[in-house]
């Protein structure tokens, strides 16, 4: 199957957009992408090992978490995967923050 | 600091989004290329916030949308370089529900202050830091490309 890589994640992937991964689940799958890239593990996996919250996996078109068997959901060479953080955020109501400048 | 460099026609819709969507929060992609010093940005596209509960100071884009924006994006030889969102009636500064829901490492945060349905500053912010539990926000010098 293919793994689309989104741009954040990119610099621990050799820089690539898409890997290639030959696997029967999404669980295999990401276990041979960060077997290949293993500076990709952290950004995806808590210390304990579970997917991360913010880390959005969808199969096709599929949100993985909505899945019957979810990552353990069987897959075939013609799937793809894609790996999106979540973008959410917004205005607070009172304060300001403290600005870090470079 | 880095330099995000917007088209004069990317700047103007982010800013014509809070303005339309005003009070409530707009939200949206920003598409193009990495460069040595921070990003060249050539396209936006507008996304849904699907926080229609408290629309007017929280914005979420849902996942499908967002892998579609970025299939589109490949498709156009892009890459997502960051993301936009307005702040109705507050400053053009980062907050600390943006950096806590913020975890695209390396990519811009580009906030338009709306006041009274009239977009004034925009900033953008890079999230920087290696991993996770070390990110923060760092302002980046917005230069747009007539």
């Amino acid at each position: 199957m293919t793994i689309f890589i989104p741009t954040p994640l990119r610099p621990f992937a050799a820089g690539k957009d898409a890997v290639e991964v030959e696997a029967a689940t999404i669980s295999d799958a990401l276990d041979s992408l960060t077997q290949v890239h293993p500076d990709l593990r952290k950004h995806l996996f808590t210390g304990e090992g579970k997917l991360r919250a913010f880390v959005n996996l969808y199969l096709n078109d599929e949100d993985v978490r909505y899945l019957p068997a979810k990552e353990a959901t069987t897959i075939t060479a013609a799937d793809t995967l894609s790996i999106i953080p979540s973008i959410a955020g917004g205005c607070l109501p009172h304060g300001r923050p403290r600005l870090r400048r470079s | 600091m880095g330099i995000l460099h917007l088209t004069r026609a990317v700047y103007d819709k982010i800013r014509a989004h809070g303005e339309e969507i005003y009070p409530s929060e707009c939200c949206g992609a920003l598409l193009g290329t990495s460069i040595p010093d921070g990003w060249n940005v050539v396209a936006s596209v507008r996304a849904g916030n699907t926080r229609t509960d408290s629309a007017h100071n929280r914005y979420n884009i849902s996942g499908l949308e967002l892998v579609k924006i970025e299939r589109d994006a490949r498709r156009q030889g892009l890459g997502i370089a960051g993301f936009y969102h307005s702040h109705p009636d507050h400053p053009a500064e980062w907050s600390l529900t943006d950096l806590s829901e913020a975890h695209w490492l390396g990519c811009c945060y580009v906030i338009t202050a709306v006041a009274k349905g009239k977009a004034v500053l925009t900033n953008s912010f890079r999230l920087a830091g290696a991993t996770e539990e070390d990110k923060a926000f760092e302002q980046d010098t917005i230069e747009i490309d007539e």
